[in-house]
């Protein structure tokens, strides 16, 4: 299969990246090394191409009712420009995929999801649009990016029309950067302070550019997919294919907090309902490793037997910890409480792990 | 830059200096950069028995784990343990100061080895 391409590929490509599948597109991992990218966003900025995530509005008079029923948060709590993060579920209470919902008026809303899960998605958004009457418009080829880091608003601010502290965390507006109409939200994946623009794809090669020269004498660095694990993963940020499936539950997941029961009947309810009443038999939770090594994605969590109780959804050094590796692992309910020591099977070694308070390292997000 | 031509090379990007019965271990510059961002090394204790070709250690990245096979078999007589709280001198300098076994009673012949002309062309290769 050929891989999609962003319109900033062949930037990527120039400036030296290393670039791999990420979901069927062509994507940049890192440009130097990874922890450097990292340290920029934690310290300075960092400049992110997101151009592979789907975006796709809703439109209609009954688009509320319409996104109340296929995602498990409650869409009646938004304004106009107020952003959610929340689930697509499927009717056997798994998940499509996790989602932003944002309203942008009373009859449209805007919806960012998953690069790999974009075609998926929107058929499935699209078997459920006509008993509401919406439309579901998938604009496959509109830009992303994502611009953060404490530098990030004194970057974006010299491009912009409107003042950025008046965007509050979780919001978005309509506004132009360098003459062009963009969306700017503040938000993001990394637990800094920053924005997320979407723009037309025409315009992007030039305005990624001019985002580069404006916030190079504070540090700014493009950033890749790399970076970008390392950092939503000392956040303790889901991610989709790794804490999140097909086959997961929201609540083992920690996605409580976004999966409302009580606000009336959507996909995948019953199911999640009789998962809860039945009581849940593993927890997604943080650890860290005590003895030296890396339990990486996929390792086996076992008993002093060695028998598989769990496993590593995401694991990695966290280059904010001096390396430290972290992760996120499923655990039966017993062993998740804060404290708990795990054995992780490293390659034929039982490495000692243990249960710590997520995120790993504070979150710098402007909440208010 | 081309490989120095004092050593012999396997094609998993290791390197081996031997001096009769002894030889020292690395990794080469090429799979350094390749690796990039060095996160975790792990090496034998002194004393081990290596077999030739054969993992001795670990490198990992941040994104992927690789295996350090030993050119030649011996007893490993010294370990750079410097290099496990400090990368940069295997990153910076692979061939001198990033040295990570030292090997003694080293047995086998060379022949399956890379001098670093072919071990050269073979990374020229790697990189298509």
């Amino acid at each position: 299969m050929t891989l999609r391409e962003t319109p900033l590929n062949a930037w990527h490509r120039a400036h030296g990246a290393s670039m791999t599948d990420f979901g069927g597109w062509d994507m940049p991992v890192s440009y130097g090394p990874i922890a450097e990218e990292h340290h920029a966003v934690r310290k300075a900025a960092g400049l992110f191409d997101i151009s592979h995530m789907g975006q796709v509005w809703v439109r209609g008079d009954k688009a509320l009712a319409f996104l109340q029923y296929v995602t498990s948060n409650d869409v009646a709590k938004l304004d106009d420009g107020r952003m959610q993060y929340s689930l697509l579920p499927a009717e056997d209470g798994g998940l499509w995929d996790d989602i932003i919902v944002t309203r942008v008026s009373a009859i449209e809303y805007y919806v960012v999801v998953n690069a790999s899960n974009a075609p998926a998605d929107v058929a499935w958004l699209k078997s459920k649009a006509s008993a509401f009457g919406v439309e579901i418009d998938w604009r496959e080829t509109e830009a992303m990016f994502a611009l953060q880091g404490p530098q990030a608003q004194t970057i974006l601010q010299g491009l912009v029309s409107a003042p950025l502290n008046t965007l509050r965390y979780y919001h978005l507006r309509a506004d132009t950067l360098l003459g062009t109409p963009v969306l700017i939200s503040r938000s993001g994946y990394t637990g800094e302070d920053g924005f997320e623009i979407s723009l037309p794809p025409a315009r992007a090669a030039q305005l990624w550019e001019a985002l580069m020269q404006a916030g190079k004498p504070m540090g700014l660095l493009p950033v890749g997919l790399g970076a970008r694990n390392t950092l939503r993963l000392e956040m303790a940020y889901a991610l989709f294919g790794h804490e999140i499936t097909r086959t997961s539950n929201p609540l083992e997941a920690g996605l409580g907090w976004v999966t409302k029961l009580d606000k009336g009947d959507f996909v995948g309810r019953t199911a999640i309902v009789a998962a809860k009443e039945k009581g849940l038999t593993r927890r997604l939770v943080g650890f860290e490793l005590v003895d030296r090594g890396v339990a990486r994605d996929g390792y086996a969590v076992v008993d002093a037997s060695g028998a598989t109780i769990g496993h590593v959804a995401s694991g990695a050094p966290s280059p904010s910890l001096a390396n430290k590796c972290i992760g996120l692992a499923y655990v039966p309910v017993a062993q998740a409480a804060i404290g708990s020591e795990l054995l992780i099977d490293v390659r034929g070694r039982s490495l000692k792990a243990l249960v710590v308070k997520t995120p790993f390292v504070p979150s710098h997000v402007l909440k208010n | 830059m081309p490989s120095p031509n004092d050593r012999k090379y396997t094609t998993s990007h290791e390197w081996i200096q031997v001096s009769g019965d002894n030889a020292v271990v690395g990794l080469t510059e090429y799979a350094v950069h390749a690796i990039k961002d060095i996160v975790f090394l792990e090496l034998p204790d002194t004393g081990k028995v290596l077999e030739s070709m054969k993992p001795f250690g670990v490198i990992e990245s941040v994104k992927a784990v690789f295996d350090l096979n030993t050119p030649l078999g011996g007893t490993v007589s010294e370990v750079n343990g410097a290099l496990l709280n400090d990368f940069d001198p295997l990153a910076k300098d692979p061939y001198v100061k990033g040295w990570l076994i030292k090997l003694s009673g080293v047995n086998g012949g060379l022949t399956h080895l890379l001098d670093s002309v072919a071990y050269d062309k073979h990374c020229a290769e790697d990189a298509h």
